[in-house]
């Protein structure tokens, strides 16, 4: 690719899902896309993107952002944060709600491994908490994505990195060459797109957020324009969880790590405040 | 203390290819070509894991697991299938006669890891 098109291309994805771009991965950003090319019908990469500089073609502009912005996951990836949500967000919740709902939001979920992983642990949990309600949601900014997660179809690679033996064997069923997750579980967890650059006052309060691994991959301005109106989004008891190497320090007063907790937040009296 | 691994397998490019990936996990590794062989292993000396094929000749790995619980000092071994069996109701049936973590080739040392990590032997 030539660099007036991968600037085209950087352009475009950042505008749509705030999404910064490393200009020095070609190879990646032409890997992504190849794909996107092929299924609209051009010959080449410079064809699309000459496509998309004049046409301005909504839809080719979608897959295009969606094929850059998609991530790699894992089912429980990096354990600790699934274990905090077991041990100790779950039934703290559970217990203060009573019988009002306990709202979960999943956000950039991709292909659903994070949604799911904690649908499978509130279905584990559900005998020790009697009474509690839970509403899963998961969101993504790519259609694409929300389509496979909500098949719940994974394949054998997919289904071996993260998920213990005995969670596969009691909550997937095969189907052909992929497993599915069971009914029970992938009804759990209500899906919508959702780009985290838009408002998200309509959405209404969340009591737990994960949103992992997401705001890395945004400039700053947009990260504090995420966290604020992730921080909004809590109740004063809420709590939202970011990736390991993430933090709202020096972005944003509207939260605050909770101690010895890493990679969790809980809403300020600054944010509760405004 | 390196942690020993039992490679048990009857394909020599299998126990090759674990023993690379598990090398590179600070294992010390052991082979046997099938049950019987590991068997007779962990008599003499008890690995910290085995990871097992299930289909072999002269004893698979699910009567290897089955016999390795009855052995004094046989419920320590954590023990990982690692097979192209991938069936639920057989790998359940592996679970319930002992086996801690299952393993469905072909795998690679992504896999391989994530499993040993989900069984406790790697941090």
């Amino acid at each position: 690719m030539r660099p007036e098109d991968v600037e085209t291309v950087r352009v475009l994805v950042h505008a749509r899902s705030g999404v910064v771009i490393d200009p020095g991965k070609t190879y990646q950003i032409e890997t992504r896309l190849a794909p996107v090319a092929r299924r609209a019908g051009f010959a080449s990469l410079p064809d699309l993107v000459q496509a998309i500089r004049l046409q301005r073609d909504e839809k080719l502009m979608w897959a295009a952002t969606e094929a850059l912005t998609s991530g790699e996951t894992c089912f429980f990836r990096d354990r600790a944060p699934f274990a905090q949500f077991r041990e100790e967000i779950l039934p703290e919740l559970a217990a203060k709600r009573g019988e009002r709902p306990i709202r979960v939001w999943s956000a950039a979920c991709a292909a659903g491994q994070e949604p799911y992983s904690l649908a499978m642990i509130i279905d584990d949990e559900r005998s020790k908490l009697p009474g509690a309600r839970v509403e899963l949601f998961g969101s993504d900014i790519s259609e694409r994505a929300l389509e496979k997660a909500q098949s719940g179809l994974y394949t054998q690679f997919e289904v071996q990195r993260g998920l213990p033996i005995r969670l596969l064997v009691r909550h997937f069923e095969k189907v052909d060459e992929m497993w599915g997750l069971k009914a029970r579980i992938r009804q759990m967890v209500r899906w919508r797109r959702i780009n985290l650059l838009a408002d998200l006052r309509g959405l209404g309060q969340f009591d737990v957020i994960f949103c992992r691994n997401v705001i890395s991959g945004f400039d700053e301005p947009t990260r504090r324009r995420v966290l604020d109106q992730l921080a909004r989004a809590l109740p004063s008891d809420g709590r939202l969880v970011l990736g390991f190497d993430e933090t709202v320090s020096g972005l944003t007063e509207t939260l605050a790590p909770v101690p010895g907790r890493r990679g969790v937040y809980a809403p300020t009296a600054a944010r509760i405040a405004a | 203390m390196p942690r020993t691994c039992l490679v048990v397998d009857d394909s020599r490019v299998v126990r090759k290819v674990a023993r690379r990936i598990l090398e590179s996990l600070d294992f010390e590794i052991a082979e046997a070509g099938d049950g019987m062989e590991a068997l007779a292993f962990c008599r003499a000396a008890m690995p910290d894991a085995v990871l097992l094929d299930w289909a072999m000749p002269v004893m698979d790995g699910l009567e290897f697991v089955r016999r390795l619980r009855q052995e004094p000092g046989g419920e320590a071994p954590v023990v990982v299938f690692c097979t192209s069996e991938n069936e639920p109701a057989r790998i359940a049936e592996a679970l319930e006669d002992g086996a801690d973590e299952y393993i469905m080739k072909p795998f690679d040392g992504d896999i391989l890891e994530a499993k040993l990590t989900e069984a406790g032997l790697v941090t």
